[in-house]
């Protein structure tokens, strides 16, 4: 059984159609980038998964221990976080918040956790920095870290590289490829294609008339992906 | 200065007015930065006109004031709160409207029945007399109602503050924590406008926040700093009002007005000295 089903699900926006008739399946383990134009729908796709949206049709249902609402999430960059006055610390376990149910306060149990993802992210040094003082790829590893404290089976993460330099980037992508090895399963939203088909195992490309999904391989041979990935994706 | 501070406790009126000012302070402070980083001050401003409104209908009936404006202005903040989550309206133009109709149909009642009078002032700038025994009572209830239940949800109300999408997608309610921050600052509001004020009081909630988040860069901290600047202007205003016979709201704002600037000067210092 896939941890994650979508079977024919569509969205629309203020009447508008943005997505339809989008199945595809997550396995445990996988690695699953979502590609596609600009205006294509990954993020309204994403956001019907979180349950942010409603879904007008169709059916998305969660298998293998996964609940819905129990997915960790790294949103796009969001400019009101920017002056935001909270530490490190204050952020990464605010994704514990699930898991404490009526409860006012963070337990113990908790708080190891938050200092564990800290660790395992290799920001343990900036426990106590206020998050706005940080670089942008240090506020993205924080995220992460949140998101982990929230859920440590799927992780979503929508476009976690734009605006970070190379050199960040490559050391994100690769702290998500270790994470994913370790046995989280990672959906991810990318403009990114070429790194897109360097890491996943599976790809869903979504544009206005045409889907693809399936395994990396077979996209790369797929009309669609030869065309995407030849011109370079270069839509950002 | 103890001289000072001795006289202004003899009175029994000043120690009402002061016990409840520094409650509503407190909470005002507490929830201010939630709001400030919501970019929900207007909300603030506007529910402190509504209650003007509904204060002015109230005394035209011939209600008990707080019994009238309570369910008012808490039924306005579900509205703004509404408004502001509704990206269609324009928010801001919203809560304009909403602001400037209620303050035309609480001058429009009044004018009609008692006339413009004392009352009319003492709603718009606020007075440390304004309050019965009863009153004071019952905000002192209500202040410390507000300030347990934020205790009490204070790191749910960080997440949402915080990211307000990431709690929604792990399953925090969070539009009930919106309404919840909504419903303690409209109580927050009636029971602080009648000593601060209609066209003062949105100024205990803004005022506090801003200061501390020039010093302070953790939320926490942010809160705590929030609530100490918040009661000790609160108190050393009500000083300068009786000590220079000046209007209280407006001292009390005077006197944040002061923190917040040296807070300003506080902040543009290196940060290195400070940590």
């Amino acid at each position: 059984m896939p941890q994650i089903s979508v079977r024919n699900v569509s969205i629309s926006y203020e009447r508008k159609p943005i997505i339809s008739e989008v199945s595809f399946d997550v396995e445990k383990g996988d690695y699953l980038c979502i590609v596609g134009e600009n205006g294509s729908g990954k993020t309204t796709l994403m956001k019907g998964l979180l349950g942010l949206i409603p879904i007008n049709s169709g059916r998305i249902s969660f298998g293998e221990g996964v609940k819905a609402n129990h997915i960790g999430y790294l949103p796009q960059q969001n400019p009101a976080q920017k002056d935001f006055p909270a530490s490190v610390f204050e952020v990464v376990i605010s994704g514990c918040l699930n898991q404490i149910g009526l409860r006012p306060f963070y337990s113990h149990r908790e708080k190891r956790k938050a200092v564990e993802n800290l660790i395992q992210l290799g920001i343990i040094g900036l426990k106590n920095k206020p998050f706005k003082s940080l670089s942008a790829g240090q506020q993205q590893r924080v995220l992460l870290a949140r998101a982990l404290c929230a859920a440590e089976k799927v992780l979503i993460l929508d476009e976690p590289v734009s605006g970070l330099d190379p050199i960040i980037t490559v050391e994100l992508y690769e702290i998500i490829r270790k994470l994913n090895q370790e046995g989280t399963t990672v959906m991810m939203i990318s403009h990114d294609v070429n790194a897109a088909v360097e890491n996943a195992n599976k790809i869903l490309h979504l544009s206005r008339n045409s889907l693809f999904f399936g395994m990396t391989g077979d996209y790369l041979n797929s009309e669609m992906g030869r065309l995407f990935f030849l011109g370079g994706g270069k839509n950002d | 200065m103890i001289d000072l501070i001795g006289e202004l406790l003899s009175y029994s009126f000043i120690r009402r007015a002061l016990v409840v000012g520094m409650l509503v302070a407190l909470c005002s402070a507490l929830l201010g930065v939630s709001l400030v980083l919501k970019r929900y001050s207007m909300i603030g401003d506007g529910l402190s006109h509504v209650g003007f409104g509904a204060l002015s209908v109230a005394t035209a009936m011939n209600l008990a004031p707080l019994k009238v404006s309570i369910p008012i202005v808490v039924g306005a903040a579900f509205l703004l709160l509404r408004i502001s989550e509704n990206s269609k309206i324009k928010g801001d133009a919203a809560i304009a409207l909403i602001s400037s109709s209620s303050i035309a149909i609480g001058v429009i009642i009044t004018s009609l029945t008692t006339g413009m009078n004392a009352d009319v002032y003492n709603f718009l700038f606020g007075s440390i007399l304004a309050m019965s025994k009863g009153d004071v009572i019952l905000s002192i209830a209500l202040s410390i109602v507000v300030f347990l239940l934020f205790v009490f949800f204070y790191n749910k109300i960080f997440a949402v503050t915080f990211d307000e999408s990431f709690a929604r997608a792990t399953g925090i309610k969070a539009g009930i924590y919106n309404m919840l921050i909504a419903l303690l600052t409209a109580v927050t509001i009636v029971v602080g406008m009648r000593i601060m004020g209609a066209l003062l009081i949105s100024s205990l909630i803004i005022f506090p926040a801003l200061s501390s988040m020039r010093i302070v860069r953790n939320f926490r901290g942010v809160i705590l700093t929030s609530a100490v600047i918040s009661t000790i202007c609160f108190f050393w205003g009500m000083a300068a009002s009786y000590a220079f016979d000046t209007p209280a709201g407006a001292s009390i704002v005077a006197v944040n007005l002061v923190v917040f600037i040296a807070c300003c000067i506080i902040g543009l210092l290196p940060r290195k000295e400070r940590e």
